[in-house]
């Protein structure tokens, strides 16, 4: 509408400066993972891989697997259990900041989200660290006599997996609250005031005003978390190394392990297991474009 | 006076709220104090609960470089998310422009198509990557480390979404002027869009300085190792000196908590950026 004016030589300089990025995203992205979809179908070491017999077999083997299996499930769990307390926590707390009358609002914001400028490796270093046998929280537990002797939580399935939740909780939660906080600033500030004036409280307002508002930015998060959650990596080798007993691994470690572990260069199947990620990535982004039409 | 009576009831209603943001900012900001305080601490003083500061921070620097190449790790991971941040700038705002300022029915579509690699998740690629870059001679070098997160769909949508403010008026003035395409790129889009590539910095360095699965699988030599890895090394033994390891995590924070405090308004703005 507006560049009526551009002629061919401009046009032309116009598809050559998209170009780079173009070709980089083909041969980085797109080409890779047309690859992955083939090295699926076939087995062998890395140097002579030959096509599988049957021509499925890594994705039977997959899902007879059962440590591929407890990955998935692990994987679920952690999903179901966090990403919907992260976001319910990251909205209250957007809520909450967002009122104009309450002092020290810039300090707060700060502390929430400075657990973002931590890298995922050192963050589950620390958590590792507090959350040690012999560490901060066994000693704070038994100093206030909840406990009597040192839990070993990163020893234990079902801790192990807790602690994990708790790290990601910690991790994200500020993360989430900043795209919240961009879409309260985004709804007029009189809405809230002629709420207050109509005499709804603050559960009222939030439930009634805040939440509807949000839900463009409500379901944006639930996706990102999501895809970020299905591709868990960082906390899972370096917080419990999958353990104990790889009762806490993720899919994508268990990939990893299978085509980089020690001694193992099982490209085949983890090229099958990583399309399987791929696949459950791409519902998600197809449910995203499907929810995204229909928010007007 | 009213006023002054209501301000003060106001307040008093937000109690609640002050109690609450109280208890989760120490939550967030404890571990992480918790962190430096552990890295001028000895190790059983670490497991038996120390949270003050300690005099033992030259005996962990000094067992930190005898067990790893601390200062090797550091330039590496320098250079790396350097490198990377100045040529993904490049490329993505190059085709920001592109996409957005000759825009028609085609491009459109190409970016469309671009889109799509959004979902491409990391562990489905490394293997072809991995094997793309070893046959390259690319293993432990700058080239492999970033070739693969120098076009990234969210930045390209970045730049294209802060380019609809571009005054496209101008452009014609300064092509009747005499100015080139690339020059109008370089003279006239670059300045005005300086906030967006702070933004786009920012959230780029602090990605290719944090990044560990992919680095992990090309950094096949040591001495090409990047500080996540490091540090994840430090807690992969048997026995884990708590001092020295939060030691290597402080030394890893150090560039991107600058960054977070320096640049937060940058850095906020990189994560919403492609999403106004």
């Amino acid at each position: 509408m507006k560049h009526k004016s551009v002629t061919a030589k401009q046009e032309r300089w116009g598809w050559l400066f998209l170009m780079p990025a173009t070709i980089l995203i083909c041969i980085m992205s797109f080409y890779p993972i047309i690859q992955a979809l083939f090295t699926s179908f076939k087995t062998g070491s890395s140097a002579n891989m030959k096509w599988a017999q049957p021509i499925v077999y890594n994705y039977t083997r997959m899902f007879s697997d059962k440590l591929f299996m407890r990955s998935v499930g692990n994987t679920f769990l952690y999903l179901i259990i966090q990403v919907p307390i992260m976001l319910i926590f990251a909205i209250l707390l957007a809520q909450l900041l967002n009122n104009r009358d309450l002092k020290f609002r810039g300090l707060f914001r700060t502390c929430v989200f400075l657990p973002c400028a931590t890298a995922l490796v050192s963050y589950s270093l620390i958590f590792k660290s507090l959350f040690a046998t012999q560490g901060l929280i066994n000693s704070i537990l038994q100093g206030l006599h909840i406990t009597s002797s040192n839990i070993n939580f990163l020893g234990t399935a079902w801790t192990a997996k807790m602690v994990i939740i708790l790290a990601l909780i910690w991790r994200w939660t500020g993360y989430n609250m900043v795209f919240y906080l961009a879409g309260l600033q985004g709804i007029e500030y009189s809405v809230y005031e002629a709420a207050k004036i109509d005499g709804a409280n603050g559960w009222k307002t939030f439930w009634n005003i805040t939440v509807p508002l949000l839900r463009p930015t409500i379901i944006m998060t639930f996706i990102m978390s999501i895809n970020g959650t299905l591709q868990l990596f960082d906390e899972s080798v370096n917080l419990t190394a999958g353990g104990p007993a790889n009762s806490t691994i993720t899919m994508s470690h268990y990939i990893y392990n299978n085509s980089f572990g020690q001694g193992v260069a099982n490209f085949g199947y983890a090229s099958a297991m990583s399309f399987f990620v791929f696949i459950l990535v791409a519902i998600l982004a197809a449910i995203n474009l499907k929810v995204g039409d229909t928010r007007d | 006076m009213t006023e002054y009576k209501n301000r003060s009831m106001i307040q008093r209603r937000l109690i609640p709220s002050y109690i609450f943001l109280t208890i989760v900012s120490f939550i967030s900001v404890f571990p992480l104090y918790w962190m430096i305080t552990a890295a001028t601490n000895k190790s059983v003083d670490v497991a038996r609960g120390k949270i003050v500061f300690g005099g033992y921070l030259m005996e962990n620097w000094a067992r930190l470089n005898q067990l790893q190449d601390l200062g090797g790790a550091m330039r590496n991971s320098f250079v790396y998310a350097l490198v990377q941040t100045i040529l993904a700038l490049f490329i993505c705002s190059l085709a920001g422009f592109g996409f957005e300022l000759y825009h028609d029915k085609k491009k459109d579509f190409l970016f469309g198509v671009l889109l799509m690699a959004m979902m491409v998740p990391g562990v489905a690629t490394m293997i072809p990557l991995f094997k793309m870059m070893s046959k390259l001679g690319f293993l432990n070098t700058v080239w492999g480390f970033m070739l693969p997160g120098i076009s990234t769909p969210f930045l390209i949508m970045m730049f294209r979404q802060n380019s609809r403010n571009f005054p496209i008026d101008i452009m014609e003035a300064a092509r009747i002027d005499g100015l080139s395409e690339v020059q109008i790129f370089f003279r006239m889009y670059l300045p005005v869009m300086k906030a967006t590539y702070a933004a786009a910095a920012v959230i780029t360095f602090m990605n290719a300085w944090n990044a560990y699965l992919w680095p992990r699988v090309i950094m096949t030599d040591k001495k090409a190792q990047t500080m996540p890895m490091l540090i994840a090394n430090l807690a992969a033994g048997y026995t884990i000196d708590y001092g020295v390891l939060m030691l290597g995590v402080l030394f890893c924070s150090i560039p991107t908590m600058i960054i977070f405090f320096v640049l937060q308004k940058q850095f906020t703005e990189g994560i919403t950026g492609a999403v106004k």
